[in-house]
Parts: structure tokens; sequence; C-alpha cells
């Protein structure tokens, strides 16, 4: 009887799947070793693709510019090593696709070092320049929807950030890539922190983190100085916690409206993973040129949390980490809950990479469906109040327009806790996918 | 260029799903059934059992005969026709002819259930559309009661259990009780607390013993199996409403403990009213029907005809829940927000 007690750092609904950290949470974070062949897609989320800069035949250095932004809502590419630009052409996307790319050979002879350069002198910079450093290095959201970084920062006139908020809720199963960050570099994340607050002008900064990572939250408050109007903020263990507005719910008990961002109520939010990104380009000149990825699920040999450099193919990370089991059906990028699954192990390691899980016979075999006996429980698992069990009966009768008409259905976020709490086994979140799907591909 | 991994599936997001499955989460139904299924064996010997049995032959039959060859294995492994069944032997006269209890079980199934297009699909609640099926057909014998004895009489048939089918229609026992109802509406004579709680008073299978139901319902509930709002919000609505009316006329109207814990209520509420099928799913949905439900159970019980009123009110609801379901949508996140 949740109403008798004052919500407290979490929002209501939702779901508790198991954790599933234990197999990397606490295993420090490793680097793996170059390999021959590098690619990198020139789109890699929503937006603009990034334009080539380099041909067939140049030689790069790691961390030098590849391809250009291609548009505002558009970053930047950088080389992950030290080598030669072998092909820019069709390769294989995670998703089975072929996409622009431009392959890189690296060379064998190469220290792989990374040049560190002169820091960027980020004080003096006027909110303008920042946003234009932070698209040239590439930065992006890496928690996973990698939606560029300086499109988030750039606020339109009339509104002000006053708090920002950094997501280290990582709520979804086996995903330990946040937490190893937060817990091994605590200080380089207060300082991106520090970085990114003052250049926004926000007033103050919180960093909400699941309460099952005591040992982050210890870190994080044990570098907290008192000149830092930095705060950390133990949230419920709860999916989807990490979702922005779930968050900002959970932080500062506030809505933000449908169809609009957090930013409408004066929040930024950033993911753990792009604040350190952010410190490091301003303290070294490093662009985004590689990322933690936790490998993990009963399909790998040996889980592990990894930094590895952009580009790297999905098979160089699985071998690195023992292959997969015998009994491995299905690999994913991302979390179990929300994350895509790989065609292609060839497929590079992309920006917004933040796991790649292998998963068995248990967790893929398609369950029996039952019929839908409206028990409800979707309903109570739905973080946004919507009605799951209509969605999925209108969407079998392809009734689209009565499910965004009547039911909003386009102010779903697809998290999938209806699909992982229905009894009956019904895919109510992949059949909301088709029906947003057909409603998008309606509108002219 | 290399190929699609051959042994690689591409399911999409979420893989991981929480442990119930809907057969299972009507096994809890089957599990809190228990205490006052064993209560009716205790109090009403091998005719309830038979009763039981007839009910439920009935049913998982209909479900059977009515079922494609190819999904009868599932559907029937759901356990919800059997439960039906079992749930309609529940509101059945322990002395009723079995034939009688395999057609109610026959007609839940069938009328109630697959015509509708099967589990999920169903308006009403199968096992009291049945029961209305043979109130309204057989009104002699649904309203004949046995007397509650004890395990000493377990094998002391009510010999109208075996009237021949269609033969003996209007058969009835030899020996029959009033019910607690029957007492309170027709001769204003009370039942002793203990006995409506216990269950040594006669009345249908399942609905005697108060503290059995109870515990059933306490076991769903902490299994997240029904939602509490209907089974308090009927009980809570009936008390307040049967309150007024003993304050009114302490003499003539039943006091509101005696109305929660007579006659089918508590079965009803906890066992009937909750079917997620038949029930609305918002909660604010939940709590429109729990109080038109406890509101028309007492109003039916004082001014109607019939001592009972429970089943009616329960299928009238049934009726609204559709409408209630769509006009008490839950606010959205982030719409409707106050400024």
């Amino acid at each position: 009887m949740g109403f008798l007690f004052s919500l407290q750092n979490s929002f209501k609904h939702g779901v508790h799947p198991e954790h599933h950290k234990e197999q990397t949470y606490d295993l420090p974070i490793q680097r793996v070793p170059f390999v021959d062949r590098y690619v990198m897609p020139l789109g890699q989320h929503i937006g603009a693709p990034a334009k080539a800069v380099v041909k067939a035949g140049d030689r790069v250095q790691r961390g030098q510019l590849i391809a250009e932004h291609g548009a505002f809502v558009s970053t930047t590419l950088h080389s992950p090593v030290t080598g030669t630009v072998s092909e820019i052409g069709a390769r294989r996307y995670i998703d089975g696709s072929f996409k622009p790319a431009i392959e890189i050979e690296a060379d064998p002879y190469a220290t792989q070092q990374f040049a560190v350069q002169s820091a960027v002198d980020w004080e003096s910079l006027s909110i303008e320049e920042f946003i234009n450093e932070v698209q040239k290095a590439g930065i992006v959201g890496m928690g996973g929807a990698a939606f560029p970084s300086h499109v988030k920062y750039s606020i339109p006139e009339g509104q002000q950030i006053t708090e920002l908020l950094i997501n280290g809720a990582e709520c979804e199963p086996y995903l330990t890539n946040d937490h190893r960050l937060m817990l091994e570099r605590p200080e380089t994340m207060l300082r991106g922190t520090e970085i990114v607050r003052l250049k926004l002008g926000a007033e103050r900064a919180t960093i909400g983190v699941e309460k099952n990572k005591p040992d982050a939250i210890e870190a994080l408050n044990k570098h907290i100085t008192e000149e830092m109007p930095i705060r950390v903020v133990p949230l419920e263990v709860k999916y989807p916690q990490g979702a922005e507005k779930m968050l900002i719910k959970a932080v500062y008990d506030l809505e933000v409206p449908a169809g609009e961002l957090p930013r409408d109520v004066g929040v930024a939010v950033n993911n753990v993973g792009t604040i350190v990104a952010i410190a490091d380009y301003f303290e070294s000149g490093k662009p985004l040129i590689e990322r933690i990825v936790t490998v993990s699920g009963p399909g790998v040999e040996q889980p592990a949390n990894l930094i590895v450099p952009l580009g790297t193919p999905i098979r160089e990370v699985l071998r690195f980490c023992g292959g997969l089991k015998e009994q491995t059906r299905e690999v994913i990028m991302g979390g179990p809950m929300m994350g895509m699954p790989i065609a292609d192990l060839d497929a590079p390691i992309l920006k917004g990479c933040s796991g790649i899980l292998a998963f068995t016979e248990r967790e893929t075999s398609r369950p029996v469906e039952y019929p839908c006996i409206r028990c409800g429980r979707c309903l109570e698992a739905c973080p946004y109040f919507l009605n799951p069990s209509r969605f999925a009966r209108l969407a079998r009768a392809r009734l689209f327009e009565e499910m965004q008409e009547q039911y909003k259905v386009m102010d779903c976020v697809e998290c999938g806790s209806c699909t992982f709490a229905c009894p009956s086994n019904i895919p109510i979140v992949q059949l909301i996918r088709t029906a947003k799907d057909n409603l998008r591909s309606q509108k002219p | 260029m290399s190929q699609k991994d051959p042994h690689l599936l591409l399911q999409s997001a979420p893989l991981l799903r929480q442990g119930l499955t809907t057969p299972a989460a009507m096994r809890d139904v089957w599990l809190a059934l228990l205490p006052a299924t064993l209560a009716a064996l205790w109090f009403f010997g091998l005719s309830a059992l038979l009763v039981l049995l007839a009910s439920i032959a009935g049913a998982v039959m209909t479900e059977w005969v009515f079922t494609a060859p190819e999904k009868r294995s599932m559907t029937l492994r759901d356990n919800s026709a059997a439960l039906t069944g079992l749930l309609l032997g529940l509101t059945l006269p322990p002395g009723l002819p079995l034939w009688m209890a395999f057609i109610g079980g026959v007609v839940a199934i069938g009328i109630g259930k697959t015509i509708w297009g099967g589990l999920g699909a169903n308006l009403f609640n199968p096992a009291l559309l049945g029961r209305a099926f043979l109130l309204g057909t057989f009104p002699i014998a649904m309203t004949t009661w046995g007397a509650a004895g004890g395990p000493g009489d377990f094998f002391q048939l009510h010999t109208s259990n075996l009237a021949i089918p269609f033969m003996q229609a209007g058969a009835t026992d030899a020996i029959s009780a009033a019910t607690p109802l029957g007492l309170m509406k027709f001769e204003q004579t009370d039942t002793a607390f203990l006995h409506l709680l216990m269950g040594n008073t006669a009345g249908s299978i399942g609905e005697t013993s108060g503290l059995m139901l109870l515990l059933g319902g306490l076991f769903l509930w902490m299994r997240k199996g029904i939602d509490w709002r209907i089974p308090v919000g009927i009980l809570a609505t009936a008390a307040l409403f049967s309150l007024i009316m003993f304050l009114v006329d302490g003499d003539k109207y039943p006091s509101p403990i005696f109305t929660i814990f007579s006659g089918g209520m508590l079965l009803g509420a906890i066992f009937m009213a909750t079917d997620p099928v038949t029930s609305p799913m918002t909660p604010r949905g939940a709590w429109i029907f729990a109080i038109g439900i406890g509101f028309l159970v007492v109003l039916i019980r004082v001014f109607g005809g019939f001592p009972e009123g429970v089943m009616y009110a329960i299928l009238l609801m049934n009726a609204a829940t559709p409408l209630i379901d769509r006009y008490n949508q839950p606010r959205i996140f982030g719409r409707e927000l106050k400024k």
C-alpha cells in the first residue's frame, strides 16, 4: 500500500528485475588490447551522420578528427587508433544492415599512446564556445541513446538551467560500467560535474545513484569538498529509475510535462560516462575515442568491465572475454530490458554501447503465450501510467489511431516494464513499438 | 564480408521476465480456496465433494469440447476452466442433484466463457452466470439447504444428490434447514457470530466459513493475486449501508457484522468480484466497481424478494466494467498537470 508512505527518492510504478550485477560489479575496469581493424560508422544516433574528412590511404593518429559533424544535431568522429584509413564504404552495423563507415587498419608498430594535448581552458570559454568544444570532442550521451551532448547544452533563450542531474542510477540489470566508473574515477567525475554545472550556470548538481551501489555512493561522498555544490542522492532500486523523466521525478519530485524536455523544468540530465568524457576532454584534450563496456550475461565465458576503443569489432571484445559459451543464443547491445539485438558480431562497438550481453536458451526461449486476463500487472508496472493491456489488444486489431487518440501511445518510452510484468507472456512493448512505427510512418 | 551469425536470434528486448505465469496465478486461487473447500467437506461431507466434482466435470468437459483440438492441451493447462467449475460448485447447495451441478458447469463455461471468445474475453463472471442459470431453471433445488453436520456424518449423502436427470427436477431432500440469511429475512432471527465465522450453518457449499474465506483472501492478497481494493470496497460499503439501516431499525435489519459474514458476501467479495477478467483494471475503477457491488448487495438483501443479493450485484457491476474502465484511466505521467 504505497500511498501510506511518502514518495522518497523514487517514482511510482516500475518493476523489480533481478540485478544480475554480481558477475561484474567487483571487477576493475580493464583495457582491451588493440586489434587490427576498426570500423567507425558515420551515423551512430538520431540526427545527421558525420561527414568523413579523411580518404582511403590517409595516415591517422589516435584521437585525430576523421569526420566532421554533418549538421547541428550531429557530432564528430575521431580515430580510435593510429593507422591507415583502408576504405570508406558500407560496413555491417549491429542491426545487420550496411551503413557508411570509415575503416582503419591499425599500425602494428605504433605505440598507440594518446599524445596528451594541452588541456582546454574551459573556465574562460563562453557557453557558445563550450558547446562548440563539446561538439568538437564528439561527445554524446553515453547511457545508450547517444544523443549529441552539445545539443542538450544548447538552451533556448529565456530558459535557464538551475539543476544539473547526473544519472548514475544504472537500473538496467547486468550493467556495471557506470558503477565502476563512479567507484574508480570519482574525482574525475566530480570535476566533470563542476565543469558542466558552471558552464550551464546551474546552482547545484545532484548525482542520483541506486542504493545497490553503496561503494560508489561512498567514493563520491568522500571526494565532494565544501566548495562543490554537489550532493549524492541514493535512489530506490527499481526499473526504470534511470529513465530521464523518472529520475527527475525521483530526485526533485517534478513531473516533466508530456512532450517537453527536462530543460523545460530547468534541469539538465547527463549520464556518468558523459560527464567523465567531458572531464577527460577538457583536462587532456582527449576526444571520445573509447568507452567503458560491461561484457556479461550467462553466455559469456569471462564477464568483464572494459575500456574499449570505439570501432572495435564486437567479436574481438568477446574473444578477449574468453568467447561465447556453446549455449549462447542471442547477443545484445545495452541492457536486457531495452538493449538492441546484435545481428552480426563483426559490427563495431558504438558510442552508445554500454554493454555487450550474451544470453542462452533460458532467457531467449519464447514462453507460451496465454490470453490476457486483465490482471492489471502491466498497468501497475508502467511508469507513465499508460494502459499497456489496452495497447496490446488494440495493436493486434491494428487500431493504431485509437491507441494514440484515446490512450496516448506515443508517450510510451518503451522501457519494457509491461512485457516484463505480464504473466500471460504477451509481447506488449514489442506490439507497442510496431504501433508507434506505424503511427510515425502515417504522419506526413 | 561476414555473414549474419547463423546461430544468433534477434528477439527484441526485454529478455527478462518476472517468474509468475497466468496458470500459476490460477493455481494461487486454487490454493486460496483450499481452506474454504476443506471446511465445506467438514460440514457438508460427501455431498459437497460430489457437487464440486460434478460442476468441475461439467466445466472442464465443456472447455474440452468447445476448444479447437490443437489448443486443448494449453487451455486446459491454464487451470481456469476447472477453477470456474470449483467456484461455481462452492456457490451451490450441498444437496443439489449432481446432474444440475454438471449442467451449471456446462453453462458457466459454454455460455459464460467460450462464446465470448474464451479466457479473458467474457463480460460476466462465468461461475456466477452458471449459478444464475441454475437459480432461474431449478429455483426449488437451488434454495433447499441441508443443515451443516460434522466429520462424523461425512458419508451421509443427501438423497436428492442422486436424483435422475430431468425426471426429478423438483426432487428435494427431506432434511432441510434455513440459512442465516433466510432466518434473518423471514423470521428476523440472528445467527451467532461464532457459527458464521466457523461455518457450521446452512448455506452454499463454500460460503459458510468466514474465517477460511478470509484466510484464503489474505493469502491471495499477499501473492498479489487480487486487487485488495475490491474486497475492501465491497465490505466497507456493505457494512456502512447496513449500519445505517441497522441504526434506523435494529430489530428489523441485521448488523453490519452479520451482513459481512452471512451468505455469499465473503466468497463473492474475495473470490468472485476480484476475477480480473470481469472487474476493472484501473484503481479508481476498482473502487467504483466495489462500492457499486457493496451497495447493491445490501439493497437486494433488504428490499428484494430474495434473501441473498451477492450474485446479482456482481453480475450487474460486471456489465458496467468496460464503461467504468474507459472513463477511469489513471492520469498519464506528465499530462493534465496542475499549473
